[in-house]
């Protein structure tokens, strides 16, 4: 009889030793003249487990993890040994999430276009090329899906705009450059499941005209971009790309584009420059992308995550996608867990969780083992929070409430050993870093930022260069063309209000008791 | 390398992307894959090709950061110094290689064995401190574990 095992191929599974796991399988399979067939799946999501390896059985996935390859004989010897963890559908933390998004990931072969039809894949494509396009637009209109890539913009009001402009030639861009520090869902899902993304940009092109798409996916993920590009290559072996997409008569072509290091680039404009073989200058808005975007042509950009919500609303029903969440902030989010975290990872669930909740009891606090003491969530451009004020919904309103953002997700978490002064000087030098240099309040103003922070601890002037240095901060507010310039005072500022007393001038450091 | 040679194999770079729209930047990975880097001599040839401003061609060249003027050594170490691999111990794990390999970060040893460079975020957030080392994620380091692996590295062998 055969035994299916199952071990990531996600690149965070593998930089812990997943593929040692999975040669070790191997060699025992074959010695032991076991007939086992190895599974490279994605990743479940569960990091902390990682190397998570999952035996099949007729009562359903055996999890065992995190696993060395020193135990895999143990494990083949004994299936009670001490890192089983159950059946892995029952633990709690992927019963209780609402996996819409991520449904496949971690458990299917990414690249078995059969697994992919056979876990409902491509279910979203048939029914929308059954209707007219207006109807697509409408279903996710309906469905209330907004922007994952940090903004929040309701897609369906983006899509609608591309399909009311006419144009001959339209793209679909999906902005894969997840540049923010604590998040890695975008990459998760094309490594995990590709074939999802194909499908909702396919989805959008059909909706909105387009006959052409980019992924623009940057150079950190080498192991995404050639699972992505491999799944293209099914994707039009199987008749899903190309000319006449699953027998419709619709057109598209799908082309993935390598960033090259600049964190700029993931804003959309920056983007579609870079994509046009430019510098990534941001540009001014308007024009809007949905009218003149990539070569001047129309063009949906849209974050992977927001791309691969749409086959579930599609396939499902924009209704019951709108079911879930709370207010404006309507189905599911896919969490990421990241920083000082005991068991980081990705949680997708509908919007209204508590932050506190989703650190504590799932993310199970720190890794130290110390108090948390700062939480930021959104990306380098979110504001640090403290300690005392986890206790916010996840959604997008209550965040800007609490002038935070939920941007992309990542909850990245600090113990107490955190100086919140560097974090603060951070921000500033990352903006320094990565500006485009268009706007001379973000060029500059991150530059003598960084400069005044370091004043600060120093002891220089205090009172003087806390007024500097709030300055600066408004300037950038005030006068920066995009959220690179006008955000970076939000880490900044949050950290100067919350920790005030990080930026008291350095004695020999004291340690917090 | 012979200019004639050069321009050849640069031109050969430049045919296999004639029909990408936008084709510079997919251009100058191909180069950088195929000459390790992308040269002030590979500027002209390309802005000929591509009938664009020499400027235009530099202006792009300078402004993406993976875009190396010079070869790197033989094991790129790429130590992720963003936000939640600082909340586990980033800064000193960079500062730790930085000592052992006497050289700062951007920089390449004398022998021509080890460069090492910061990245911001490698998506591997939750098993930080993250590095990549000759394009492996690797997650969870501390200062043995990255010091071995970038000796295993440069001398070829194994990864784990
Ligand atoms: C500095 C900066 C960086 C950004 N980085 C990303 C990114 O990596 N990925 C992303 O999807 N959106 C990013 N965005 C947001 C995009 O500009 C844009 O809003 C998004 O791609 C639109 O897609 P969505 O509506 O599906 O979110 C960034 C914005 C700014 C200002
Ligand atoms: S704010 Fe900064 S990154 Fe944004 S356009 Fe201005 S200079 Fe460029
Ligand atoms: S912050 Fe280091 S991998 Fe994301």
């Amino acid at each position: 009889m055969t035994t299916t095992i199952y071990v990531p191929r996600d690149s965070a599974a593998v930089s812990v030793g997943a593929d040692a796991v999975a040669g070790a399988i191997q060699r025992e399979a074959e010695t032991r003249g076991l007939d086992v067939r190895l599974v490279r799946n994605g990743s479940r999501g569960m990091l902390w487990l990682e190397p998570l390896v999952e035996i099949a059985t007729p009562e359903g996935r055996v999890g065992y993890g995190p696993v060395a390859p020193h135990q895999v004989p143990e494990i083949l010897d004994n299936p009670d040994h001490e890192l089983k963890l159950g059946l892995v559908e029952d633990l709690k933390w992927m019963k209780d999430q609402t996996r819409l998004c991520f449904k496949r990931v971690g458990v299917t072969d990414p690249l078995s276009a059969d697994d992919y039809l056979a876990n409902g894949g491509m279910a979203g494509l048939r029914n929308a090329l059954e209707t007219q396009p207006a109807d697509v637009v409408k279903a996710v209109t309906e469905s209330g899906l907004r922007g994952r890539g940090g903004a929040g913009f309701p897609a369906g009001i983006k899509w609608k705009t591309v399909l009311d402009t006419p144009g001959e030639l339209k793209f679909v861009c999906c902005n894969a450059d997840e540049g923010d520090s604590g998040t890695f869902a975008d990459r998760m899902l094309i490594e995990g499941d590709p074939f999802c993304l194909i499908e909702g940009m396919t989805i959008a092109a059909y909706a909105t005209g387009a006959t052409e798409g980019y992924v623009y996916l940057r150079s950190e993920y080498p192991d995404a971009v050639r699972t992505l590009r491999q799944a293209i290559e099914i994707g039009y072996a199987r008749g899903w790309l190309g000319e006449n997409v699953l027998g419709s008569g619709q057109k598209f072509d799908l082309y993935v584009r390598v960033g090259a290091g600049a964190y700029i680039c993931g804003e959309e404009t920056s983007m579609l420059e870079s994509l046009e073989g430019k510098r990534g200058m941001v540009r001014a808005k308007p024009p809007i992308p949905a009218i003149t975007g990539l070569f001047g042509k129309p063009t949906v950009v849209n974050n992977v995550l927001t791309l691969a919500s749409v086959p579930t609303i599609l396939a499902d029903g924009a209704a019951a996608y709108a079911a879930l969440g709370t207010g404006r902030s309507l189905g599911t989010q896919v969490f990421q867990l990241a920083g000082n975290i005991a068991r980081g990872g990705v949680y997708e669930t509908a919007f209204g969780m508590s932050l506190a909740e989703l650190i504590n009891s799932y993310g199970g606090g720190t890794r130290s083992g110390r108090p948390v003491r700062a939480v930021q969530v959104g990306g380098p451009l979110g504001a640090y929070l403290p300690a005392d004020k986890l206790d916010l919904p996840l959604d997008y309103e209550a965040f800007a409430e609490a002038d935070a953002m939920l941007g992309h997700g990542g909850i990245v978490v600090f113990d107490d050993t955190v100086d919140m002064a560097s974090m603060a000087r951070f921000a500033m030098e990352f903006c320094a870093e990565e500006s485009c240099g268009k706007c001379t309040p973000c060029r500059v103003g991150s530059v003598r930022g960084v400069e005044t922070i370091d004043k600060i601890v120093a002891g220089q002037d205090t009172d003087m260069n806390l007024a500097v240095l709030n300055d600066l901060c408004e300037l950038m507010t005030d006068g920066s063309l995009c959220a690179m310039g006008g955000l970076t005072p939000n880490p900044v500022l949050s950290a100067l209000r919350h920790f005030p007393d990080d930026f008291a001038a350095r004695t020999p450091h004291q340690e917090t008791s | 390398m012979t200019p004639d040679a050069l321009g050849q194999r640069v031109r050969a770079v430049v045919d296999a992307h004639r029909g990408d729209r936008g084709a510079l930047l997919p251009i100058l990975h191909g180069l950088q894959a195929e000459f390790g880097h992308v040269s002030q001599e590979m500027v002209p040839i390309l802005a000929d090709e591509l009938n664009i401003s020499r400027a235009d061609v530099h202006g792009v060249v300078t402004f993406y950061s993976d875009f190396r003027a010079e070869p790197a050594g033989r094991t790129v170490v790429k130590i992720c110094r963003a936000e939640a691999c600082q909340s586990v111990g980033a800064e000193q794990l960079a500062e730790h290689a930085q000592q052992v390999f006497g050289v700062k970060l951007g920089q390449t040893t004398p022998d021509g064995s080890v460069t090492l460079e910061q990245v911001f975020c490698l998506g591997n957030c939750a098993l930080g401190p993250a590095a990549q080392i000759n394009g492996r994620m690797y997650g969870k380091l501390d200062e043995r574990r990255l010091d071995t692996l970038i000796l295993n590295a440069d001398a070829g062998t194994g990864n784990t």
